[in-house]
């Protein structure tokens, strides 16, 4: 299949940079998006260009490094998957793609596709932890846990972290990630102990960051590749403003 | 921690307790500290919550104030005795005179509050998408709050302007009860076609605007329960069909039935 793309170019974060279109003749509809990128890249080695930029790992949904926007959506037209999960047969033959970074002020571009995305990081450090003594493993029936809180928690903690929420967001709010995290630690005992500075702490970090208001258009559960659920934001809007009140 | 408390060997802490990473402590271009209350109004979540309030407060107005307007879809004789009546009852109260003092500090609050959450979240998207297809993910309703609800606005500064201010500052006819006759400056008002289509979609915009604003204070509230957050989609919906179909019906009567 023949394939018009349109890629954001950006040499480094102070260059400004625009979109350049490139042609791929010859695309196999198995291949996945990331390895129509890659045979795009190996073109322009071979014709020593710089190739394109793009964050990517494991390769099959789970480490949520491989984040753009594909024709105006966050990995691209299927919902709740990651760029790596979505293959060329979703596209038809002839089609032009427009592939851009994800955009946020907190996101900033570091070249081509790739984002700085260690605003996330910087949530977490102040506070997505526990302050637990990590000595000897314990009992593990020593702390009991109900099979459907365990369930829930484990939900919330499946967020991989790849900003789809944040560049889906008409506001650039990282609600969605901020609220997976606080909700994964609220729900179990070990993290209730410490509730109330944590969800402070990383909600302060969050505006610190500069990431907008949730307006509960609920886009981001759609583009999530872990389907992480808008309740997650609620609970989250829940524990803080019972940190404030209590 | 001092270095005696530090395995020689490996370099590992010999003492249980959170150990001082130099590499995890928060490299935030803010320091992490909990703060005191006094600027927690600055924060996104608080800004929310003041929205939300002052939202649910004005749906809560909105209810009495279309208990009143119904009182004009009573026959013509009745309804303008009753509706002059209520009027009257209700400018003579010092109660309803505090509590409009507070709605309209209410409404400011909400509108410049909605105005200043708009310019941050611009800022927080920084540089637009050259293509963008999100809105397919979410309803457009939702994404148009801002919109929506500057046509409210418009709207309430007609509104103010044709029947607040008449009562207030204008000289009103006297019906033959003796009581000052809002009811005929209603009907007169209802006579132009443009109006009443301008109110009604008006009222759409009020629908839509309350539609998305029910759910979205309840949710910012930290409504989280799955079972409550079906009902608030319910009394939701009914909520704003009942007060924009309400509202609504009023002026379409008044210019059909009575003129």
């Amino acid at each position: 299949m023949r394939i018009q793309l349109k890629i954001w170019r950006q040499q480094n974060r102070s260059k400004s940079g625009q979109l350049v279109n490139y042609d791929l003749p010859d695309v196999n509809p198995d291949m996945s998006f990331l390895e129509m990128l890659d045979t795009l890249n190996e073109r322009l080695v071979r014709q020593r260009e710089r190739p394109v930029e793009f964050d990517h790992d494991c390769r099959e949904g789970i480490c949520g490094q491989c984040g753009m926007m594909i024709n105006g959506r966050a990995h691209g037209p299927l919902s709740n998957t990651t760029t790596c999960q979505l293959h060329m047969r979703a596209f038809r033959d002839g089609d032009t793609i427009y592939v851009e970074p994800f955009r946020a002020t907190a996101f900033p571009v570091k070249c081509d596709l790739k984002v700085d995305r260690s605003a996330f990081d910087r949530i977490i450090q102040a506070g997505g932890y526990t302050s637990a003594s990590t000595g000897g493993a314990p009992e593990a029936n020593s702390i009991p846990i109900a099979h459907d809180v365990a369930e829930a928690a484990f939900d919330a903690a499946a967020c991989i972290g790849c900003g789809a929420c944040v560049a889906t967001c008409k506001n650039s709010s990282a609600a969605l990630f901020t609220a997976a995290k606080i909700t994964h630690l609220a729900l179990l005992p070990q993290g209730k102990i410490e509730g109330r500075q944590r969800v402070r702490r990383m909600v302060r970090q969050m505006d610190s960051e500069g990431f907008g208001h949730c307006s509960n258009t609920e886009a981001c559960q759609v583009e999530c590749p872990q389907q992480i659920s808008v309740l997650h934001i609620a609970r989250m809007n829940w524990e803080y403003n019972r940190s404030l009140a209590m | 921690m001092s270095n005696s408390d530090l395995d020689p060997e490996t370099n590992l802490s010999l003492v249980d307790g959170p150990v001082e990473n130099p590499d995890i402590t928060p490299t935030s271009k803010e320091a992490v500290e909990l703060r005191p209350a006094k600027n927690w109004l600055s924060g996104t979540l608080s800004q929310k919550n003041l929205m939300a309030l002052t939202g649910l407060f004005l749906c809560l107005f909105l209810v009495v104030h279309l208990l009143g307007n119904l009182q004009l879809l009573l026959p013509k004789e009745a309804a303008q005795w009753q509706f002059n009546f209520y009027s009257k009852l209700l400018s003579e109260n010092i109660f309803i005179h505090l509590i409009s003092y507070l709605l309209f500090a209410t409404i400011v609050a909400h509108a410049v509050y909605a105005l200043l959450i708009t310019i941050r979240n611009r800022r927080a998207h920084g540089t637009r998408y050259e293509y963008d297809r999100r809105g397919v993910s979410s309803k457009w309703y939702s994404r148009k709050m801002g919109l929506l609800g500057t046509v409210i606005l418009f709207f309430l500064i007609i509104h103010l302007r044709d029947f607040w201010y008449e009562v207030q500052f204008g000289h009103l006819p006297i019906d033959k009860d003796g009581q000052e006759d809002l009811y005929t400056l209603v009907v007169t008002v209802y006579r132009s076609g443009w109006y009443v289509l301008i109110y009604v979609l008006c009222m759409v915009a009020l629908g839509y605007h309350l539609l998305h604003g029910f759910f979205s204070a309840a949710r910012t509230l930290g409504v989280c329960h799955p079972r409550f957050v079906g009902w608030v989609r319910v009394i939701g919906w009914i909520y704003s069909v009942g007060i924009s179909a309400g509202f609504a019906l009023v002026p379409i009567y008044v210019h059909f039935a009575l003129s």
